[in-house]
């Protein structure tokens, strides 16, 4: 299949971009690293009249580290993330998350941004923002807002983004060191978007009791979501089988997972429970010497 | 004087692999005509409907649209596609026609032509063509053909196309008197082969040589000659089929489509050359699918292990249409579920269904996959039940040595009967055991290890090759010394230039630097028959071998003369020939070159045989299989090359195990197919099966041609269903879980454990 007719503009500032994207009455799209959209293009699923290509703006690039946490410019590729070594220690959640992203080509052209402002139900960028509470900077015709992840996610493909906007940067909290974390994703081959997948972290108070779960999951809802009654379950209390028993019971029993010709909503949310479980142990060996994954 | 050559059997470097890996190979794509025009299909989005009418008044009007062709330009009667394999009358009424004729049959039929001037404006016009299409209820599955709420071919009546039928013994006597009967119920999926680069053609005609030449032939262009040019109306001298690079057949490409014929047609029509490319959504909706069948087989053993007979009901789905060699995977599901082992008495029928799907065809192993996964997993299952040792229950089974040749069973209508040549088949079996370390394994399994059950499978497994009447070579001694090989085999990957250029080597003495070979065009050789049933390197190898001994007697005459001796005086040593002491070079020998052609006949097949082997690991949580190892031991009579030889058995477990674990083409109960693209067809990648090993065994020659070998290029994928299926189960034996359906994805093992802790409940 070929793109329907499209014509190409490649802006080098954000005003020119966010003019033309205005311009167009809905029917001009941004293009980043093209590795959702052309093929939504070839197949014929989108038509913009106009893409508006991202590949001349400055400064959509950078990954800035600093006390109040991380800020990936929207262009950031995954490529980026994996090669940038201060992400292990500033954001190892992002860091390991990103890992499970698509293969090696695609790893070297698909975006933050990108993923982002596509929402795939199963993409890992998604998800991870949301686990922790990351913020989006849009600018649009209107100027400049910030929103934060869990009122941008709508649906499949679907979010608060306006035709004219355009994401410029997301920041993610700051990360104590000796936070515990998990990410576990199962897919069909490496590479595939997951069947199911976790993303959660807490910290631990004085006498070493879960404080301020975040735990969030992919391919079990139509958008990345938060599973607050785990979170409830693991707040407060210790690392043991009995609370991670909890935490996985309440996180089996908020969600719906859809069915689909990859697998029926029994096994997703079977698959959750198994990652969520394995992930929590993961976790909770952290910070301990040697600790292997379960 | 130097030693005569011996090329075959050494592992020669693929001489394709230079142009391949320089990017400098000729696949269809890449070949262009000055002033061509680009052609697109429109396919129907309805699974099952009547045409009321087709308005493509819009499509014409876009600039760049040159034509539109639809069935009511065919002529009164709309050209059919012949059945190639097992032409049988009764076939006749569900042949395909070129253009969809009045109804639709499948999702991705064939209903119009777009020709313009890029394949983009084609494909724009697409939209503007207005079709109505009165919907009818599909069938996409046997209850559905059993509720008949429509028949696809309303003369026939019926969705049931014809039964096959097996026969061996008297299967119901030895089900009577049997120590021990099972019964079980199998299905496999529907999947299909993946080659690198979709199909496509282009077409020219000259029109003042009235001549029609297509680029994009591969495995059979004389048999697609022939066709064509009847469908044309041409005589076939008129028409020239020409083979580029391609990456990869399995059965598949090559085979006579609708666009073998739509796109000739609209290059004559248009008087100016046509391309078309297939692209990967419409390979996957308009090639041939494969291997869909359901059933239920019985087993009769004796209480001491012996197979007694095989006797049940097979229902193959073969879609919308019976193309050119669609029966092939339902008969031999029916005549090969034997196997390598000792049943005496068969009785099997496998009934072709029509659906609503696209039409299917040969798939590498046709039909020998999904017998061999029913076979093996039942006797699994039989050898548990007995608490028989499963390796025992093989060996007690396996046909000996000395029973060759084993007749197979008698297979209806097409009235065949086809015996086993020669084998070792116990000893390939052990080796197997030996070299995959079998006993030393078997300490793993059914244990838990780092989340992991771990479990063995084991299967056996026969290949037929090399299939008749006959294969053509032709040799030419150009007069500068070179040989140049012209063969009716055709290339598909599997390292033909290589392979036949080393026979060639050894036929004529020749040095392997010096030959070229020249295969698959019909301007080559006045016939050819091509690639397909594992018949290249037997047939065409063949046909070389006799053509090398007509080539030296030739140069020997030709010498001859020019020493004023006798033929039979005359050396042929190396490149020159000598004559009491003196001696000429081939390069000086002649002023025309020297040409030779020659034909090898066969009618008995070649019996490749083998064991395989597994080792798995099962995740219970998240119902993964990881294929810690597997090994795969066959023997082949006799090695042409080791190295493109390890190549074939490699790639075919690969896709084997794509079959066993991955793949699957969904329909909904629309008949719409759901699996587009390869987001949702999963291919197994580079990273998927790390572990494959295969061992090559020169162990018993062919009886039935001068090389000794037997057909080897499909044999790796025939057990691999079979032998994950019965590692699966051993890794789970404390569940008893018995997989009897592929793929053995994920979801589905989750399944089978769930169930298997439901019922331990239940029993507890
Ligand atoms: C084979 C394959 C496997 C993949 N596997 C995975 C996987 O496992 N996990 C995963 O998460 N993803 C996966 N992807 C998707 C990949 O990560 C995409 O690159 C990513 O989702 C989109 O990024 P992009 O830069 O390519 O966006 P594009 O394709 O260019 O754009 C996607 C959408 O985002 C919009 N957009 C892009 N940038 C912006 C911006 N800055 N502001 C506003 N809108 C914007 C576009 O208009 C478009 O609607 C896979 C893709 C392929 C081809």
């Amino acid at each position: 299949m070929k793109p329907p007719i499209f014509e190409y503009a490649s802006p080098s500032t954000i005003a020119e971009a966010v003019s033309l994207l205005a311009s167009r009455d809905g029917n001009a799209k941004v293009i980043s690293g093209g590795q959702s959209l052309m093929p939504m293009l070839a197949f014929r699923l989108a038509s913009p009249e106009l893409l508006v290509d991202l590949k001349q703006l400055k400064d959509l690039n950078t990954i800035i580290i600093r006390d109040d946490g991380v800020r990936l410019g929207a262009k950031v590729r995954w490529c980026d993330i994996e090669s940038d070594k201060r992400l292990d220690r500033s954001h190892p959640l992002l860091a390991e998350a990103i890992k499970h992203v698509a293969h090696y080509q695609v790893r070297n052209r698909g975006t933050v941004g990108g993923s982002l402002a596509h929402a795939d139900p199963s993409a890992e960028m998604p998800g991870v923002t949301l686990t922790c509470d990351g913020l989006m900077t849009i600018v649009g015709s209107r100027g400049m807002r910030i929103e934060k992840a869990s009122d941008f996610f709508i649906g499949p493909l679907t979010t608060s983004l306006e035709p004219d906007e355009i994401i410029t940067e997301v920041h993610l909290p700051s990360w104590p060191a000796d936070r515990r974390w998990a990410f576990r994703e199962f897919a069909r081959r490496k590479g595939d978007f997951a069947m199911a997948g976790v993303a959660l972290f807490y910290d631990l108070d004085q006498e070493n009791r879960a404080v301020d779960a975040h735990i969030g999951v992919i391919g079990v809802s139509d958008c990345p979501i938060r599973l607050t009654a785990a979170e409830a379950a693991l707040n407060g209390n210790a690392l043991t089988e009995e609370t991670f028993s909890a935490v996985v019971a309440a996180a089996k029993g908020s969600i719906d997972p859809p069915s689909d010709i990859h697998a029926s909503g029994a096994y997703r949310r079977a698959l959750l429970g198994t990652l969520l479980g394995r992930g929590l142990h993961q976790s909770a060996s952290r910070g301990e010497t040697n600790a292997s994954p379960i | 004087m130097k030693a005569s050559n011996s090329y075959i059997g050494r592992p020669m470097d693929r001489v394709e692999d230079l142009r391949m890996v320089r990017g400098r190979g000729t696949y269809v794509a890449d070949v262009n005509r000055p002033d061509q025009l680009y052609g697109v299909i429109l396919r129907s989005s309805v699974a099952h409907g009547k045409i009321r009418s087709i308005d493509f008044t819009r499509a014409l009007e876009l600039p760049g649209v040159k034509l539109v062709l639809t069935a009511a330009d065919l002529g009164a009667t709309v050209p059919r596609i012949p059945v190639r394999l097992q032409p049988l009358p009764e076939l006749e009424p569900f042949r395909q026609p070129m253009l969809a004729d009045r109804k639709v049959r499948y999702v991705g039929e064939p209903i119009a032509v777009v020709i313009a001037e890029s394949a983009a404006i084609a494909e724009d016009a697409l939209e503007h063509i207005d079709l109505d299409i009165e919907r009818l209820p599909a069938i996409t599955n046997r209850e559905q053909v059993e509720a008949a709420a429509s028949v696809l071919f309303e003369d026939h009546g019926s969705n049931t196309a014809i039964t096959w039928k097996a026969l061996l013994g008297d299967a119901d006597a030895a089900f009577k008197t049997a120590d021990y009967v099972r019964r079980e119920r199998f299905q496999i999926q529907r999947h299909t082969a993946m080659f690198m680069e979709p199909r496509g053609f282009v077409a020219e005609w000259d029109a003042e040589a009235a001549k029609l030449t297509v680029w994009g032939a591969a495995k059979l262009a004389w048999h697609n000659r022939r066709v064509l040019a009847a469908a044309l109306g041409l005589d076939e001298d008129a028409v020239n089929l020409v083979e580029v690079d391609v990456g990869g057949g399995f059965g598949s490409r090559g085979e006579f489509y609708p666009e073998d014929y739509l796109i000739p047609a609209a290059a004559k029509i248009m008087q100016r050359p046509v391309k078309w490319t297939e692209d990967r959504r419409e390979h996957m909706m308009s090639s041939n699918h494969a291997r869909e069948i359901e059933c239920n087989v019985e087993i009769a053993v004796s209480r001491d292990g012996r197979f007694l007979g095989l006797r049940g009901q097979i229902w193959a789905d073969i879609g919308a249409y019976l193309r050119t060699n669609g029966s092939m995977g339902p008969r031999n599901v029916a005549q090969f579920m034997s196997g390598p082992y000792c049943f005496g008495n068969v009785d099997l029928k496998c009934s072709m269904l029509t659906t609503n799907k696209t039409p299917s065809g040969s798939y590498r192993g046709p039909g020998r996959f999904e017998t061999d996964f029913i076979r093996e997993r039942l006797i699994d299952i039989v050898a548990r039940e007995l608490k028989i040792d499963r390796l025992e229950l093989r060996r007690r089974n396996l046909v000996a040595d000395s029973q060759m040749p084993y007749r197979l069973p008698f297979i209806t209508p097409s009235d065949s009967s086809n015996e086993l040549d020669s084998g070792d088949y116990h000893a390939v079996f052990e080796r197997c055991l030996k070299e995959f370390g079998w006993e030393e394994r078997s300490k793993l399994r059914g244990k838990l290890v780092d989340g992991y059950y771990h479990g063995l499978g084991i299967g056996s497994f026969i290949e037929g090759g090399a299939a008749g009447p006959k294969e053509d070579a032709r040799l030419v001694l150009e007069t500068d010394g070179s040989l140049s090989v012209y063969l009716g085999s055709s290339a598909i990957g599997q390292g033909l230039e290589t392979i036949m250029a080393q026979i060639a080597a050894d036929a004529t003495e020749l040095p392997f630097e010096k030959i070229t070979v020249n295969h698959g065009s019909t301007s080559h050789v006045k016939d050819g028959y091509g690639s397909y049933h594992s018949r290249s390197t037997v047939m065409g190898g063949s046909s070389i071998l006799l053509a090398g001994e007509k080539l030296k007697e030739l140069i020997r005459e030709t010498a001859a003369k020019r020493f004023n001796c006798g033929p039979a005086e005359i050396l042929i040593d190396g490149e020159q020939v000598s004559y009491a002491g003196n001696h000429l070079s081939l390069s000086k020998l002649s002023a025309v070159p020297l040409e030779v052609e020659a034909s090898f006949y066969n009618t008995k097949h070649t019996w490749a045989y083998g064991t395989q082997a597994a080792h798995v690991a099962v995740d219970p949580g998240t119902g993964e299989v990881k294929v810690v190892d597997y090994l795969s031991v066959e023997d082949v009579g006799r090695m042409i090359n080791p190295l493109t030889l390890h190549g074939q058995a490699i790639g075919a477990i690969v896709q084997g195990l794509g079959g066993a674990l991955l793949e699957h083409l969904v329909y909904d109960t629309e008949g719409q197919l759901l699996t587009g693209s390869f987001a949702d067809y999963l291919l197994p990648t580079a990273s998927d099966f790390p572990n494959i090993r295969s061992i090559t065994l020169e162990l018993k020659p062919c009886p039935n041609n001068p090389l000794g070998a037997k057909g080897a290029g499909e044999g790796g994928v025939i057990p691999v269903g079979g032998v994950i299926g019965n590692a699966v189960a051993d890794a789970l034996f404390h569940l008893n879980v018995q997989p009897l359906e592929l793929p053995l994805s994920p979801p589905r093992i989750w399944e089978l454990i769930e169930e298997a802790h439901q019922q331990q409940l239940g029993s507890s």
